[in-house]
């Protein structure tokens, strides 16, 4: 039986799906099936047009009853060629299409690209230029995380409440992005060697006013969802992650770190100056939704901690390496990986220059698509329901996962 | 005066079908009658979807609909249900080719017809009830339960994967609830001695404390538990939020209404709505007294006016928890019925039995000495039950960091 | 499983909605279209052309150089260099271009087209209302669709614009005394010389230098062009004569 057979609305009795398919796909946990009662496997296509799958995302499960015995997920639907452009273009014009990758935290991929091209081309990125990239990054961690948390209510059927909320917080750091960079989302801020622009005058004020009101806007948020007893009994025991799949897997973020996995790439590489800043690094125990969904709000704390540190501390200065150019830009011959913990884990740019004017290879590690490689072991032997929130809290944007 | 005010649609009534001759008198009025009750309750449903969009809005910190205008003038977005019931009207109704198409047909029309029926019983003010049956109640829920028929028939005859699984757990959410509905309204029937409604209201007539405490059964420990059961309930039975998993939006689209557009969904709709206001009106009758004023004092408002006054608050707080709770998950869902609504119902059986034979105990001291004890003994269930609830890893979560 | 987190939700959407008759901060939308969101002045959507004066085709500083069609990360811009030449802003004869087309539907955005040029043409707009009736025709604009005064430029962009034109009027200024400090270095040099056709290239140099306020081209095509020119090199091209320094260096006596 072929997958298209299955989508003519007709359920067939068939008991090995998939048969068509190339790859074994052997999940961990498969459940037996009720033989003494002759029942049929039904076969859903949780399509690309879904209100909750975060994009253009497909995933065919195979249920029993409610109950899932397999789920393969299908993705590409977002493919937009990146690689290929950018080993087409200069290497400048690379970074207006990172801000399109994880489209809603445009800055954090902006950052990544930048560190592996300075390992290229050997540039030193001032100081005011460091701590500028590192308020604009944390503020955008902010609000991916409060953003991951509405949403994950959203597909639990909160009619969109707590999703407004965040998004209400996000409005105004949007707004100061705009201020600063010129566009809410597509940010293109950052150079080789630096950033693009100052900050104009005021800005600093404003965003220290933002950051004083977030920890009253949290405090909301935590007493309607965190204390709320139908938010833990749904998520509180599923999709439970083991510590050793997750790092045989190659999971980063806030994913790995709640399994209890100690790697944060802010204090495992200390790249920018991170180590000038006093922050924890919270860890889960169970694994589950319910602690990625915590960890995420704890993390919110500490990424408080540190814009106000950076805000306070921010000297004047030079935004940009005088040796850095905007035209004409010919590495030396060479390769190098750049890699920044994004708010969903470790974006890494690997790139590879043959000494012309654009990249011989240009090669995107998106933490998306590799958190989502086990995503059939998460689901398997939980009912349906639950698919959405193991999805959810993943956390994936199809524009990483697809490029 | 007031008087007249208090019993002006029965003097209408009256009047009306006194101006045709004798055989004719009884068709009159009873097509009055029921012109009456879908006029009224039609227009609520109207206003109760309004009502919804703008009350949800506010706690979304938006604007609901606002831009509706008639010939011109400003109306806030409050005449929007005409604009929803042209659209309705005028969309292409279409069935899917594969479908059954007289069950299809049939569905909207089996779910809506009932509903219609319940209120006949309802006392909307005094001397205002269409039919006063020696059973009145058992007739309501008679009525109520033939619903559950028409969700499987449009689940079934849709031919699709997503309305079959819909309707299976419509099916399975409404019996369960419909144990505890029931149950909860035991106490009252016992206690007010009789299954017809009017005399229900009757006996809840009459103040305490010189006219300040009425008399209503919400306002005893076991009328309050009982309440809370039957709200509940009817939540579940009318598939509001947190019990709407049959049209779970985010993950099954919408459950046994996806096949259906125009006005057939229009029917669904006003069939959801008409229930809910059913089910409203019957807690008003049963528990808040139905069409009594909550202090002698406030008597000269009519009746009609307390009955209707009474059914929007509790349509408000149906809104209210809409806006802020998720969906639980299935299986939680029939957990919760069957083990946590059932016995806490049995055992406000209980109560209400204690409640009923300490009648005796007037003075002070013996008044406090009976409402402690019954308290108690609805107070020790449910902590207990309650506690039976929580598994093993809803344990409160301590979150560590990184050294 | 008590039921008091329930109750804490509760509370939290009612204050909500009681306080979104009474805070601002609790009713945030702007009513689109009576109401437009703020924009910044950092704010860009797509590009334009700046043009200084209230002439588009004279004042416009654009000099089809084709930098920014080289370093458009989508390509969407197309330009064709005109035949005619016209002065800028400090007289000297620039290029110019007789078709710039901007694919609207295709343009990123991001900027990078005003980041490179280098003569403060290509700057970023800040309309956002751009849709259109037919698919995808009128999404292509042309020059006199792109091109925005330099008074809209100081509407939208004050502290931009403001110092772009102090730097523009710092530029026409040191031209300006430099063409002085020629002329008199020149008159004196004719005054020394003995040759007549010294004397009637002097002549027609002072003639040249007196009459038209905008300096001569040469002493600002230095910054495009870097001559390592001696100032006496630079008084033998007129105006009028299409040529760079370069060719006139062979016309040195």
């Amino acid at each position: 039986m072929t997958l298209q057979d299955s989508h003519n609305g007709q359920m067939k009795g068939d008991s090995t799906p998939f048969e068509g398919s190339k790859t074994r796909f052997i999940p961990s946990k498969a459940p037996e099936y009720a033989t003494d009662l002759e029942g049929d496997l039904l076969e859903v296509s949780m399509g690309p047009h879904h209100p909750s799958t975060h994009g253009v995302f497909r995933m065919n499960v195979v249920l029993d009853g409610e109950t899932i015995v397999k789920l393969k997920p299908y993705f590409g639907y977002l493919h937009r060629n990146h690689e290929k452009i950018a080993e087409s273009n200069s290497y400048l014009s690379a970074i207006p299409y990172t801000d399109r990758l994880d489209y809603i935290c445009g800055l954090t991929n902006n950052w990544s690209y930048v560190v592996a091209m300075e390992k290229l081309l050997g540039l030193q990125v001032p100081e005011r230029a460091e701590y500028l990239r590192v308020i604009v990054g944390e503020l955008t961690r902010l609000f991916n995380h409060a953003c991951l948390a509405g949403f994950l209510l959203q597909d639990m059927g909160a009619s969109g409440t707590p999703l407004m909320y965040a998004f209400r917080e996000r409005e105004y750091i949007l707004d100061l992005f705009e201020s600063l960079t010129g566009s809410r989302m597509m940010c293109n801020y950052m150079r080789f060697g630096g950033v693009r622009c100052d900050a104009p005058a005021g800005w600093i004020e404003q965003a220290k006013s933002v950051v004083s009101k977030f920890p009253k806007f949290l405090e909301e948020f935590e007493a309607l969802i965190t204390g709320n007893e139908i938010v833990r009994s749904r998520t509180q025991g599923v999709g439970v992650l083991s510590k050793e799949l997750a790092i045989n897997a190659g999971i980063t973020g806030p994913m790995l770190r709640a399994c209890g996995v100690d790697y944060d790439l802010r204090k495992v590489d200390k790249y920018s100056i991170y180590d000038r800043f006093q922050f924890r690094v919270p860890l889960g125990e169970h694994g589950d939704t319910f602690d990625r969904y915590m960890i995420r709000i704890l993390e919110m704390h500490e990424t408080l901690k540190i814009l106000e540190a950076a805000l306070r501390d921010i000297p004047a200065g030079p935004i940009i390496d005088p040796k850095a150019k905007l035209r004409n830009i010919r590495p030396k011959v060479g390769e190098a990986y750049g890699r920044t913990e994004v708010p969903k884990g470790e974006l890494g740019f690997y790139v590879i220059s043959n000494g012309g004017a654009t990249p011989y290879r240009f090669r995107i590690r998106p933490p998306s698509l590799i958190n989502l490689t086990i995503l059939e072991d998460l689901c398997v032997g939980h009912p349906i329901q639950d698919v959405v929130l193991i999805l959810g809290s993943v956390d994936i944007v199809l524009g990483e996962v697809d490029r | 005066m007031i008087e007249n005010a208090d019993q002006i649609f029965v003097i209408l009534l009256h009047w009306l079908v006194g101006l045709v001759p004798e055989p004719w008198r009884p068709w009159l009025s009873y097509l009055l009658i029921i012109a009456a009750i879908m006029g009224v309750f039609g227009g609520l449903f109207a206003a109760a979807t309004i009502a919804e969009r703008k009350i949800l809005g506010r706690i979304q910190n938006r604007y609901g609909p606002n831009r509706i205008k008639m010939f011109g003038i400003k109306t806030f977005g409050l005449i929007q249900p005409i604009a929803d019931g042209i659209k309705m009207l005028i969309k292409e109704d279409i069935v899917p080719h594969a479908a059954d198409k007289v069950v299809h047909y049939l569905a909207p029309i089996v779910l809506t017809t009932p509903i219609w029926m319940t209120f006949a019983v309802l006392p909307m003010g005094r001397n205002m009830t269409a039919l006063d049956m020696d059973a009145g109640i058992l007739f309501y829920f008679a009525m109520g339960s033939a619903t559950e028929l028409a969700v499987f028939m449009a689940g079934w005859s849709s031919h699709n994967k997503y309305s079959l699984l819909g309707s299976m757990r419509a099916i399975a959410q409404m019996i369960s609830y419909e144990v505890p509905l029931v149950l909860s309204t035991i106490p009252v029937l016992m206690l007010a001695g009789t299954l017809s409604l009017t005399r229900v209201v009757d006996a809840q007539g009459g103040y305490l404390l010189g006219g300040f405490i009425p008399h209503w059964f919400i306002l005893t420990p076991w009328g309050f538990a009982g309440c809370i059961i039957f709200l509940l309930a009817a939540m579940a039975e009318s598939n509001r939020s947190p019990f709407d998993l049959p049209e779970g939006e985010s993950e099954i689209i919408a459950g046994y209404l996806t096949e259906y557009s125009g006005f057939k969904y229009a029917l669904f709709f006003l069939g959801e709505y008409v229930g809910m206001l059913a089910v409203s009106a019957m807690l008003v009758t049963l528990f808040l007294g139905g069409w009594h004023a909550p202090m002698k004092a406030l008597e000269f408002i009519p009746s009609w006016i307390w009955f209707f006054g009474k059914t929007i608050c509790v349509i408000l707080l149906y809104i209210w928890s809409r806006a802020t709770f998720p969906r639980i998950r299935l299986d939680q869902l029939l957990t919760f019925s069957w083990k946590f609504l059932v016995p806490l119902a049995l055992a406000n059986l209980v109560v209400a039995a204690v409640w009923h034979f300490t009648n005796g105990w007037a003075t002070p001291l013996w008044a406090s000495v009976r409402w402690l004890l019954c308290l108690f003994l609805i107070a020790v269930p449910f902590v207990l039950l309650g506690r039976s609830l929580d598994n093993k890893k809803q344990s409160p979560r301590l979150y560590h960091y990184a050294e | 499983m008590l039921g008091l987190g329930i109750i804490q939700g509760l509370i939290e959407t009612g204050r909500n909605f009681v306080g979104s008759y009474f805070k601002p901060e609790r009713l945030t939308t702007v009513q689109y279209p009576e109401e437009r969101a703020k924009s910044f002045e950092a704010s860009r959507t797509i590009p334009m052309l700046v043009y200084d004066g209230e002439d588009p085709n004279k004042g416009l500083r654009c000099t089809a150089c084709t930098i920014c069609e080289q370093e458009c990360p989508p390509k969407c811009i197309y330009i064709v260099k005109d035949t005619v030449k016209k002065p800028d802003y400090l007289g000297k004869m620039q290029m110019q271009p007789k078709i710039f087309d901007i694919d609207i539907s295709v343009c990123m955005g991001c900027g990078i087209c005003a980041e490179v040029c280098p003569f403060e043409s290509i700057k970023m707009d800040q309309v956002f209302e751009l849709s259109t009736n037919d698919r995808f025709g009128s999404l292509l604009l042309h020059k006199h669709q792109l091109a925005k005064s330099n008074s809209y430029f100081n509407k939208i962009c004050p502290t931009q614009a403001a110092e772009i034109d102090a730097n523009r009027a710092a530029d026409v200024h040191k031209a300006e005394l430099k063409a002085k400090a020629d002329a008199e270095a020149k008159a004196k040099a004719a005054a020394a010389a003995t040759t007549n056709a010294a004397a009637g290239v002097a002549a027609a140099a002072a003639a040249t230098v007196a009459a038209p306020k905008p300096a001569p081209a040469p002493a600002a095509a230095a910054p495009v062009s870097k001559p390592a020119s001696a100032p006496v090199q630079q008084a033998k091209p007129t105006p009028s004569t299409p040529a760079s320094p370069t060719p006139s260096a062979d016309k040195k006596p």
